[in-house]
């Protein structure tokens, strides 16, 4: 087998990286037995492996996994609702957009997370914090890619339309909505990823919740393989979740 | 003649008189005096939103004191050293992937799958692994801004010109000359961009942590703020902090000359 057949096999690669993986977790297994890494510290991978099943049976993951995923759906729904609903509004009126788009594309990277204080402050220590700080989060994103995928419809489908005496109502649900849908899925996607994100942390940083608070208990608790499977765990979600919203967004515009 | 030309010389027209101007303040005025109304009418539990004067006033009296400075100095060297460890490590990482396609397709999915977790979760183990003083925030710094600045630094190396690359090698530049005169130049504008997404997460990485656990910094006094309903000095951290975090951000795209790349 050459170097270039090598590069270009879809297995090799995959086997490469499972197999340096799975590599370093003996490599780190090894070393702590032999006490190169304190253990206290950092816990053996076996360890690690079996507090997996612990954290599911009684730690009560499913409850803390539909908490978090309804904080996360809630704020998702609202970012879909009102995020679309504004990027329309800012389409349709020009001197508005012109006026607010950098604003809206200033938060989307400004620190917003930061104000999780003031949220507890005004929403108390509830669920609604978490849900109101991924909506803040996730919103900006929405709103850009709406306004970006309604300014990008083909001017041919929009005469199209008006050719067959569309009203504007028509013109938007016919042509305009349909064509933007792929660009305004892309701004959902990151919205619920920046979402999921805030949600998690929120919950870690405030201890109330679901995934994010597991983690926070088992690290007080000083259950170093608990709190390292939980970590997994949430990293397994996010993955999981990333990968379905990226299978979504391929099959809404299978063609690039 | 030149009458007549001093006199066809166009007027600058009126900036303020612009629609979008107008809009823009308009949408400025409507949210203070909506503050304010909603501030002074009582309808919330006293103090969440505080009267605009008395934010005007927090934010004097905290850039007054030097207290307040001496904890923007060590959130300033604790996102300074996350974002030096994280970036140098997210640029060797990022060429390395770059530059091997079969590592690419091996290793890059991990940190592509990575990149978009939480990295507030791993405080509990950054904690133990450097304690809970600065160590384990700079940590969380590094950790949250290596995944941009290596993603990014793998996409800028693909793009680079392959003539480029092979003026490179027909002048028989060893690997440092090849990074240093021809990929480096060459993936200015990707890094600039990498280095200004870091530094925006590295910041939030290492003041979530000063929030969550900490006696210094800034993070620390935001929620000290917030333990002693402290809101209007609450609000002036808030605002200070964003403006700092806004400025800082330009100021990367400026030194990188991320405009004069635009220009080109």
């Amino acid at each position: 087998m050459t170097v270039a057949a090598i590069t270009r096999s879809r297995v090799f690669p995959l086997a490469l990286g499972l197999g340096s993986l799975a590599l370093a977790i003996l490599a780190v297994e090894v070393l702590i037995r032999m006490g190169a890494i304190n253990r206290f510290i950092v816990p053996l991978p076996s360890q690690i492996a079996m507090a997996f099943e612990r954290v599911i049976v009684e730690e009560d993951i499913a409850p803390r996994f539909q908490l978090t995923f309804f904080e996360a759906f809630t704020a998702g729904a609202m970012i879909t609702v009102v995020g679309v609903s504004l990027g329309l509004l800012l389409f349709r009126i020009n001197v508005l957009r012109q006026a607010t788009e950098t604003w809206v594309a200033a938060m989307a990277s400004a620190p917003t997370v930061l104000m999780y204080p003031l949220f507890l402050v005004v929403f108390g220590r509830s669920a609604w914090t978490i849900i109101m700080m991924g909506f803040v989060a996730g919103l900006p994103p929405v709103i850009l890619k709406t306004i970006e995928g309604l300014s990008a419809t083909r001017r041919v489908l929009i005469n199209v339309g008006k050719s067959f005496k569309l009203t504007g109502t028509q013109l938007f649900i016919k042509i305009l909505f349909p064509a933007a849908l792929p660009t305004i899925f892309v701004g959902v996607r990151l919205g619920l990823i920046f979402t999921l994100i805030n949600v998690v942390g929120v919950e870690f940083l405030i201890n109330f919740g679901g995934l994010g608070q597991l983690i926070n208990d088992l690290a007080e608790r000083y259950d170093l393989p608990g709190t390292y499977a939980a970590i997994f765990f949430v990293i397994l979600v996010s993955v999981c979740f990333f990968v379905l919203t990226e299978w979504i967004e391929r099959w809404l515009r299978p063609v690039d | 003649m030149a009458e007549a030309g001093r006199l066809n010389v166009p007027t600058a027209p009126l900036i303020l008189t612009e629609p979008v101007t107008v809009v823009r303040v308009a949408i400025i005025v409507f949210i203070l005096v909506l503050w304010e109304a909603i501030a002074q009418s009582g309808l919330l539990y006293r103090d969440v939103v505080p009267s605009l004067l008395a934010i005007g006033a927090a934010i004097v009296k905290l850039l007054s004191t030097s207290d307040y400075y001496w904890h923007l100095w060590v959130t300033t060297g604790e996102v300074g050293t996350g974002l030096a460890v994280g970036g140098v490590s997210g640029l060797v990482v990022g060429l390395v992937l770059g530059a091997n396609r079969m590592l690419s397709k091996s290793f890059e999915p991990y940190l592509y799958y990575l990149g978009p977790t939480p990295k507030i979760i791993f405080f509990p183990v950054m904690i133990m692994w450097f304690g809970v003083g600065g160590g384990s925030k700079v940590a969380m710094g590094a950790i949250s801004c290596f995944f941009p600045i290596a993603l990014s630094t793998a996409a800028g190396m693909r793009q680079i010109d392959r003539v480029l690359i092979r003026v490179g090698q027909s002048f028989r530049a060893n690997a440092w000359q090849m990074a240093t005169k021809i990929y480096l130049p060459a993936m200015r504008h990707p890094i600039i961009n990498g280095v200004r997404l870091g530094l925006g997460v590295a910041i939030i990485g290492t003041l979530l942590a000063e929030t969550k656990l900490s006696n210094r910094g800034v993070g620390f006094l935001i929620i000290q703020a917030y333990s002693l309903f402290d809101m209007p000095r609450m609000y002036a951290m808030l605002i200070v902090l964003f403006v700092v975090a806004i400025g800082a951000n330009a100021l990367v795209g400026r030194l990188g000359g991320l405009s004069t790349i635009r220009q080109r």
